[in-house]
Order: structure tokens, then C-alpha cells, then sequence
């Protein structure tokens, strides 16, 4: 954001918390002091309030960047995300972009329990008009986001809330790397099960692949990145080698990203497939609160262990 | 006296057109060359044209769905206007927006929006961008009375005071949310008692009368320009149609409506261009313009191609080709 806002004047940031107090997950520290209180703009809590604030401002020319708390706070301003949003290009027929980034954590943290620990993902992904990334990893979050404050949409941007603390190299400046939105990662190769997956499963999946390797079963992971549009050609290659594939995410199991993938390969690579496709989810239930609860109800390293196992029939 | 006179007939001229326009789309929509929803603006057209003529061409005006009276006093071509109400590619939006959505940013008109409230922030969204880049522009926002109930109103309305954002919010109070009177949905009647809570002015008054909108809004237009933040108006009015055409309208009386067809804009302004020494004539001249006007529009509707599966297609996204100014540049 910072590298971002230093090229270009018509880029504001606006939230809760984000200037004064430096960020309620410190992600945006320093900005307030660099850019000035008329660029990084604190918010009264009223998220359908400087949602829409930012779509009209987008409307006109700035290009916002606005902060949700966590995206669970996101819900008071679905209406703004997706009945303006998303849809003001197509209603004016071309006439007017919204330029617009939404950011925030997503998932569950620890232990916060049924109201502060949705994937959201199901919901974005579902809007045509809207873009949504998800990464994983440090470097494709810098990348991803350029990219995403400089498309002229608008551009659901998911930080895993358990990743803020994960560590690794990010290119420098000079390089202005970008990565595309809609374009999958490679991030593990393997020749006996493809694991599909985002965000913060895609630690729990690269630990899991470990293990199976210990184990003599070599996973290819992809990281997906982007949920819409989804790089469904990365994942069938994958697929169309390995021939076994476990979709691995963290939201509710019903509809959604997970099921629009599996949908694409059952359609576009039914043949290449020896067994059916897995996948390890969410539980179908809201958060509980007891760490004993939470931790089965996310997508576990056993469960996605145990699926892959089961796709490649070594139970 | 001949400036009043010319004025007052270049208004009556616009709030015509819009009432012609509007008569000739339930025309349309009961032959069945219009679908959807039709709201209609008649009786409210001193309203769009008195607050236009207060605005400059690049002022940002945000409307509910109840916007062909909004946009045509913008601006927008009631060709255009009407194409678009017959789903035809030469539309306003191409076919894609129809009724409630006109969109003529060219004009200065944003948006006609069927989900009501969140538009406010929208336009105080508008009025920050306008205040951020010192543009000396002014964001208006059109709702109705039912529109101050939801959330998306208070929080638009009370960011742009916090703000001080140059927006003027204006309330066509018609009397009736769809069916329901105010009294029966708010605890409160005069709704400019909120501006306190929003640390805004505030003004109510009827808008009957051309000439008073365009002084009333007017005020508050210069107040917003000058950096004195926003003002939430309330402008009493009625609506003599239903609230769109499958309405019946069997929550008023028919004696309530004719009532207050007595204070017809149209026959408000005429009374007084007659007695600014106007002669029928006169009147009857620029009515035949108007007339001829909204002819074409129908025909040109009529025989334009209609809305393309490729403009659908492409328009759901806008190209990334996005390239940042120079830096320092605006």
C-alpha cells in the first residue's frame, strides 16, 4: 500500500482504525504519518457508510483502498459491495469503473468464536463483477494486492488472519512486482494427488504433503491465489498428471469456491480421473468457541492427510 | 421582469418535458413496449428542476429509482431517456440499466439506484472525492421520506456532516413509501430534526413552486460550495400517480389526490407566468416544442435496435489498463 500510494495521489485509505491507532492488525503503520490525515482516513463504526463513501469516490476517480476490521464486519455492507460495487459498471453500461480494493483479515483467528470467524469467500465469489484474492504467502500478498489497487474494479482482497505473522521474502521496490489476479501457483510438485487450496489452509496442506512424503505419497499443491476469476488451467494440468485431487478450504462446506472447482474438473477432466474428488472444509456448523471444537472444525492436517489417502486408496 | 419572465418559461419548458415524457412512457409501458417497474415523477418535477438550476454541469446528483425527472432536468436526452426505458441499445445504459437506472455521467447525473439509502453514501462519496481534490463541486442526493429509515441513509447522511462534506441531501417527502404515510414508519414527522444529529443545516419547505426550490436549494447549494458543509432539506410534495404502475393507490382517496392536483407545479408556474404577463400563446408555443420532442423520442424508441448480448457481456467488468499519473499530478 505504501509503495502504491507513494505513485499515486488518487489512492486513499479508509477505515476503522487505520491511521490514529496505526491499524487494528498494524497493517497499516506509518501510513498516517507519511500521507496525512486527508489520505488515510479514520472511520466512525459504520461500514455501509465509508464502503459506499469509497464506491462513490471510485465512481468519480479516487481509487479507495478500505479496510475492514476483519471481513466479518464486511456483512453490514454487503449491500453496498454488492448491489453498487459490483454492478455500477454493467448498469451504466461501461460509463462508470469503481476502482475500489476492500482488505482485511479473513478466517478464523483463535478462539473468537461464532461472529469474528467467517471465510467469506463463498459470498464474494458467488458476484460476477467483483474480483477476490486470497493469498497465502507474504510475496504473492504484495503482488496480488499492486495488482489489485491498480485494476479499475472492484477487487475483494482476503488476508488469512492467521498469516499476518508469517515471515518470508518479498521483492524490493525496483522490482514492482505484480501478480496477476487469476493465476494459480505451483507450489509444491508432486505425481500421486493434487491438493487445491488458499489462504490459510494452504499451510495446514503443505504441512499435510510432508507428511504423505514421509509416507511415500508425493502431493502437488496448487495454491489457487485468486478465487475469481478462478485459474481452473493450472489446476486440471495438475490433475490431468496426478489423476487424484482433494480440494482443501476453510469456508463452509455448501457452495462456493470448493464446489466451483470440483465442478470444473469433473466437467473438463473426467476422464484423467481414478477417484472421486475430496474435499476437506470447514466444518458445516458456526464457530465454536473451545479450542478443543475450533481446532476440528477447521480443515485439519489429519483430515486433509486421511483425504488424500483415501483419493489415492492406501487406507 | 423579462429575465424573470424567460427564466420561469425555460423552467416551465423542463418540468413539461418531464411530465410529457413520463405520460408517454405509462403510455408505453401500457402498451407493453415497457417492462419492469415504472415509477413515475409526475408532480414532483418543480423538485428535479428547480435543484438543477442551481447546479453547474460537473456537479455529481445521485437519484433513487424515481430518476427520468433527475436525469432529463440534468440533461439526459429524453431519446435517449426513452430508449432505455424500451430496453434499446441507444438507451442511457444500453438496455442494461432500464427505469431505475439511468446513468449520464456526461451530465452530471450518477445514478438511479433501487436499493435505497446506500446511494446517500455514494454521494457523499462523490462530495469526498470533490472535497479531497478541491474541485469546488457539489454532491446531490435525491431520496425519498421512506428513504430515511434505513441505514444506509443515517450513515451516509451523518458521515457527511462529520465530514463537512460539500452534499446537499435532499428529501422529496411525496407522502407515501410505496402505500404507507410517514406517520405510520417514523417516530418523528419533520425529518429535518435529524440534521441536528448529523451536525448539518437544514431546511423544509413545499415544492409546489419552482421558483422557491430553486432559491431554497439554492442556498444550501452555495453554503456546500463555499466549504460549509452539507444540508439536509425536506421538500414537501405528492406524487399523482401510483407508486409504480401496478400500483392502485387504494391507501389514498381519489378526492385527497385531485386535492392536491390543485397544486400542481405545472399549473402553479403557468398561474404565475400569466401573471408575469405571458400570454397563451406563449405557453401553448413552447408546449408544442415539447410536444414534438417527445414524439421523436417515441419513435426514435420505437425503431431503435435493440440492447446487444455483447455489451452485457463486456460490461461486467472494465478493462485493467490503468496506468498512475505522473507523481504530484492530479
Amino acid at each position: 500500500m505504501l509503495e502504491e500510494m507513494r505513485l499515486d495521489e488518487n489512492i486513499v485509505l479508509m477505515g476503522e482504525e487505520v491511521g490514529y491507532y496505526q491499524g487494528a492488525y498494524k497493517v497499516t503503520q506509518g501510513l498516517l504519518e507519511e500521507f496525512g490525515s486527508d489520505r488515510v482516513v479514520d472511520t466512525p463504526i459504520a461500514e455501509a457508510g465509508f464502503a459506499g463513501i469509497g464506491i462513490g469516490a471510485a465512481m468519480v476517480g479516487l481509487r479507495p483502498i478500505i479496510e475492514f476490521m476483519t471481513w466479518n464486519f464486511s456483512f453490514v455492507a454487503f449491500d453496498q459491495i454488492v448491489q453498487n460495487a459490483a454492478k455500477l459498471y454493467q448498469m451504466s453500461a461501461g460509463q462508470l469503473q469503481v476502482p475500489i480494493v476492500f482488505r482485511g483479515p479473513n478466517g478464523a483467528a483463535k478462539q473468537v468464536s461464532s461472529q469474528h470467524s467467517h471465510a467469506v469467500e463463498a459470498f464474494y465469489t458467488h458476484v460476477p463483477g467483483l474480483w477476490v484474492c486470497a493469498p497465502a504467502t507474504p510475496r504473492d500478498a504484495k503482488g496480488l494486492l499492486k495488482a489489485a489497487i491498480r485494476d479499475n474494479n472492484p477487487v475483494i482482497f482476503l488476508e488469512g488472519e492467521t498469516l499476518y505473522g508469517i515471515k518470508g521474502e518479498v521483492p524490493e521496490v525496483e522490482e514492482d512486482e505484480i501478480i496477476p489476479i487469476g493465476k494459480a501457483a505451483v507450489a509444491r510438485e508432486g505425481t500421486d494427488a493434487t491438493i487445491v487450496t488458499w489462504g490459510s489452509p494452504y499451510y495446514t496442506s503443505l504441512a499435510a504433503a510432508e507428511r504423505l512424503a514421509g509416507a511415500g505419497i508425493e502431493c502437488e499443491i496448487i495454491d489457487m491465489r485468486s478465487l475469481r476469476p478462478l485459474d481452473m488451467e493450472t489446476v486440471l494440468q495438475s490433475v490431468r498428471k496426478t489423476n487424484r485431487c482433494v480440494v482443501v478450504h476453510e469456508h463452509w462446506p455448501y457452495a462456493g469456491p470448493g464446489a466451483e472447482i470440483v465442478d470444473g474438473i469433473q466437467r473438463d477432466a473426467m476422464d484423467h480421473l481414478d477417484a472421486p474428488i475430496l474435499r476437506v472444509t470447514g466444518q458445516d456448523v458456526p464457530m465454536p468457541y473451545a479450542t478443543n471444537l475450533e481446532e476440528n472444525v477447521l480443515p485439519t492436517e489429519a483430515r486433509v492427510e486421511e483425504a488424500v489417502k483415501q483419493v489415492c486408496y492406501r487406507q | 421582469m423579462a429575465a424573470q419572465k424567460d427564466t420561469l418559461l425555460a423552467r416551465y419548458k423542463d418540468m413539461f418535458r418531464i411530465r410529457r415524457f413520463e405520460e408517454e412512457a405509462a403510455r408505453g409501458y401500457a402498451k407493453g413496449k415497457i417492462g419492469g417497474f415504472l415509477h413515475l415523477y409526475i408532480g414532483q418535477e418543480s423538485i428535479a428542476v428547480g435543484a438543477s438550476a442551481t447546479l453547474k454541469p460537473d456537479d455529481y446528483v445521485f437519484q433513487t429509482y424515481r430518476d427520468h425527472g433527475t436525469a432529463i432536468a440534468r440533461g439526459t436526452s429524453t431519446r435517449a431517456a426513452m430508449a432505455e426505458l424500451y430496453g434499446k441499445d441507444p438507451g442511457i445504459s444500453r438496455g442494461l440499466g432500464g427505469s431505475m437506472h439511468f446513468f449520464d455521467p456526461a451530465n452530471g447525473f450518477y445514478g438511479g439506484y433501487g436499493i435505497i439509502g446506500g446511494h446517500v453514501a455514494l454521494a457523499a462519496g462523490a462530495a469526498f472525492k470533490s472535497k479531497y481534490k478541491k474541485e469546488g463541486t457539489v454532491s446531490m442526493c435525491f431520496f425519498g421520506e421512506g428513504a430515511t429509515n434505513i441505514g444506509g441513509f443515517h450513515e451516509g447522511a451523518s458521515l457527511a456532516g462529520l465530514w463537512k462534506l460539500p452534499m446537499v441531501l435532499v428529501c422529496e417527502n411525496n407522502t407515501y413509501a410505496m402505500g404507507t404515510p410517514f406517520s405510520r414508519t417514523s417516530p418523528v414527522e419533520d425529518i429535518t430534526k435529524k440534521a441536528a444529529g448529523y451536525g448539518m443545516a437544514s431546511d423544509r419547505f413545499d415544492g409546489h413552486d419552482v421558483q422557491e426550490v430553486e432559491a431554497r436549494i439554492g442556498a444550501a447549494v452555495e453554503l456546500a460550495r463555499s466549504g460549509g458543509g452539507p444540508t439536509l432539506i425536506e421538500i414537501l410534495t405528492y406524487r399523482f400517480r401510483g407508486h409504480s404502475m401496478s400500483d392502485p393507490g387504494k391507501y389514498r382517496t381519489s378526492q385527497e389526490v385531485e386535492e392536491r392536483k390543485k397544486r400542481d407545479p405545472l399549473k402553479v408556474t403557468k398561474t404565475q407566468l400569466e401573471s408575469l404577463g405571458c400570454s397563451e400563446d406563449e405557453i401553448l408555443a413552447l408546449e408544442n416544442q415539447v410536444e414534438e420532442e417527445i414524439a421523436d423520442a417515441v419513435q426514435f424508441a420505437e425503431e431503435a435496435p435493440p440492447a446487444r448480448h455483447d455489451v452485457m457481456e463486456r460490461s461486467v467488468y472494465a478493462p485493467s489498463n490503468y496506468v498512475y499519473p505522473p507523481v504530484g499530478q492530479p
